[in-house]
């Protein structure tokens, strides 16, 4: 059964609408100009952004503090990406409060890339609780007004608790079972790990009937052929069908740099258009991802063509 | 087992500094075992220092190698050493961190210098002569639950409701594939045992209030 919805997002989720959500990432520096105008290109387009949290374990911009000025500046509703790598559970309780407090209604709980993949290696990674026991602590801090050892919140939060998929997992078993203990303990949404292949996205959402749990698709346009063949080579499950590569590689080949930053453009929005028209024809997803991260000039044209396609 | 590994050797000569006389001493526990810190390695300490003075053109140093049972025990290293160790300014612990602070606790004069940097509590696989962490005394052993596959020693994330998004064919993306994924394995062990529902068992936040302190069993008490 359907939580009441405390966000955009939710809302639109329980009123069946196939949403679109964005991806916005704050990078090192104090300037929020970039985040805001990435966030001003979604508006209209998705109903939320994810605002990311030290990605690759770098030290960026705090998310909570860059979810705050886009929902401020622009109107567009964040997904706050939390980590659990790199606080332990007091600052991720304060974190969520103060998350509340500022007007965010939908967290993203990860466990973030590990600290050896950092622009600060030598970093301790905290882990005190896993990205499962923060979907906990949220849960107990929305539902039951109290913090992990039961003490009371006055004005306990109102907000949603997101958690990742991973349809490309190998082997998959493990992954589904860890699913099923994040549902239960009652997670309000999920976003997947980026698919590029129908058929693995499909027999996921399959696996994913036999819970209540909405899932969003992670999708990402590949603004050049270097962008596609990074993620067929160095993300492990992921495989990105040939046509659309051989489709990149050629248009990588067109010397004048507009005309071809055109036809990837052309590209990306034929191949994602028929992939995210299949996924609301044939499929219970309750919406896609997109991760246009440097590339969000995509959103506008892409989720217009598969708007103006399905009608 | 406590799983040594030595400190290279002008790091160990900058601690020793300006000692003339070193006593170094092996242990023939942990570092025993792993051929770290026992006699031999005592022996071999002995000719590099020899060596190093040489190295450092230092006139005299008087240097002498000696084994001790077990290093983390009080009494042994106070029986063993005493009254040897008068006739030495500096002592070389060829054993654990644990082996280093109680010759430092009862030699409070003596400049205690470690041979070895302490690794972690591991196993050994002879066949392939590696070492693997396996146990970080955590003080709350899940082992049965986890079908005898530590999640904190083993899990790069050290989580206990893995696995996480990073494994790939069972493997961690820490260390770009080359090592198991912990809960991978963990669902293979409990696979076999026919207890997959100890898998799927969702498992709170931990109590690390003990772990937030320095730990201590006293005489007598049950825990």
């Amino acid at each position: 059964m359907a939580r009441e919805a405390y966000s955009q997002l939710m809302k639109a989720i329980n009123e069946k609408k196939f949403v679109f959500t964005g991806e916005i990432e704050p990078l090192k520096t104090t300037d929020p100009h970039e985040i805001i105008e990435v966030a001003k290109a979604h508006l209209g387009y998705a109903v939320a952004c994810n605002v990311t949290d030290n990605p690759k374990s770098c030290a960026y911009m705090s998310s909570l503090v860059a979810s705050y000025i886009i929902q401020k500046e622009t109107g567009m509703e964040a997904v706050y990406q939390l980590c659990v790598r790199d606080r332990n559970r007091l600052a991720l309780f304060s974190d969520v409060l103060g998350a509340a407090a500022l007007g965010i209604r939908n967290i993203l709980s990860l466990s973030g890339d590990h600290t050896t993949f950092s622009d600060n290696p030598g970093a301790k990674p905290v882990y005190d609780l896993d990205s499962a026991q923060l979907v906990y602590m949220v849960r107990k801090a929305v539902d039951e007004g109290k913090d992990l050892m039961g003490l009371p919140i006055e004005r306990p939060p109102k907000l949603h608790i997101g958690m990742a998929g991973n349809p490309n997992a190998d082997p998959l078993e493990p992954e589904l079972l860890k699913i099923d203990r994040k549902v239960k303990i009652g997670a309000d949404f999920m976003q997947t790990q980026v698919v590029f292949e129908m058929d693995r996205t499909k027999s996921f959402l399959k696996e994913m009937g036999r819970y209540d749990i909405p899932v969003i698709v992670g999708t990402f346009p590949c603004k050049s052929y270097g962008v596609a063949d990074f993620f067929n080579k160095n993300i492990p499950g992921v495989s990105v069908p040939s046509d659309f590569m051989d489709k990149l590689k050629k248009a990588s080949e067109i010397k004048d740099k507009v005309a071809r930053a055109s036809r990837y453009d052309e590209i990306n929005i034929e191949f994602f258009t028929d992939f995210i028209r299949e996924l609301k024809k044939t499929t219970h997803a309750a919406g896609c991802h997109i991760m246009a991260v440097g590339y969000e000039r995509l959103v506008k044209p892409l989720v217009e063509n598969v708007q103006r396609t399905s009608a | 087992m406590i799983v040594m590994r030595q400190k290279p050797l002008e790091e160990i000569l900058n601690s020793l500094g300006d000692a003339e006389s070193v006593l170094i001493v092996g242990c023939d526990g942990c570092a025993g075992i792993y051929q770290v810190g026992g006699q031999k390695q005592a022996e071999m300490m002995e000719a590099l220092l020899e060596i190093g003075k040489k190295l450092r053109q230092k006139k005299d140093l008087k240097v002498k190698p000696l084994t001790l049972l077990r290093q983390c025990d009080l009494r042994m290293v106070a029986t063993g050493l005493r009254p040897l160790i008068e006739d030495y300014q500096a002592v070389l612990s060829l054993a654990c961190g644990v082996g280093v602070q109680t010759i430092a606790q009862v030699f409070e004069d003596k400049i205690v210098v470690p041979a070895n940097d302490t690794k972690f509590i591991g196993m050994e696989d002879r066949e392939l002569g590696n070492l693997y962490e396996y146990c970080r005394a955590c003080g709350d052993c899940v082992l049965y639950e986890t079908g005898g596959i530590c999640p904190v020693a083993r899990c790069a994330k050290s989580i206990k409701n893995g696995p996480c998004g990073g494994q790939a064919k069972g493997k961690c993306e820490v260390g770009n594939y080359t090592r198991d994924c912990a809960w991978v394995l963990i669902w293979e062990s409990l696979k076999k045992k026919g207890r997959l529902d100890s898998f799927a068992k969702f498992r709170p936040p931990e109590d690390r209030a003990e772990k937030a302190q320095p730990g201590e069993i006293k005489s007598g008490a049950e825990g």
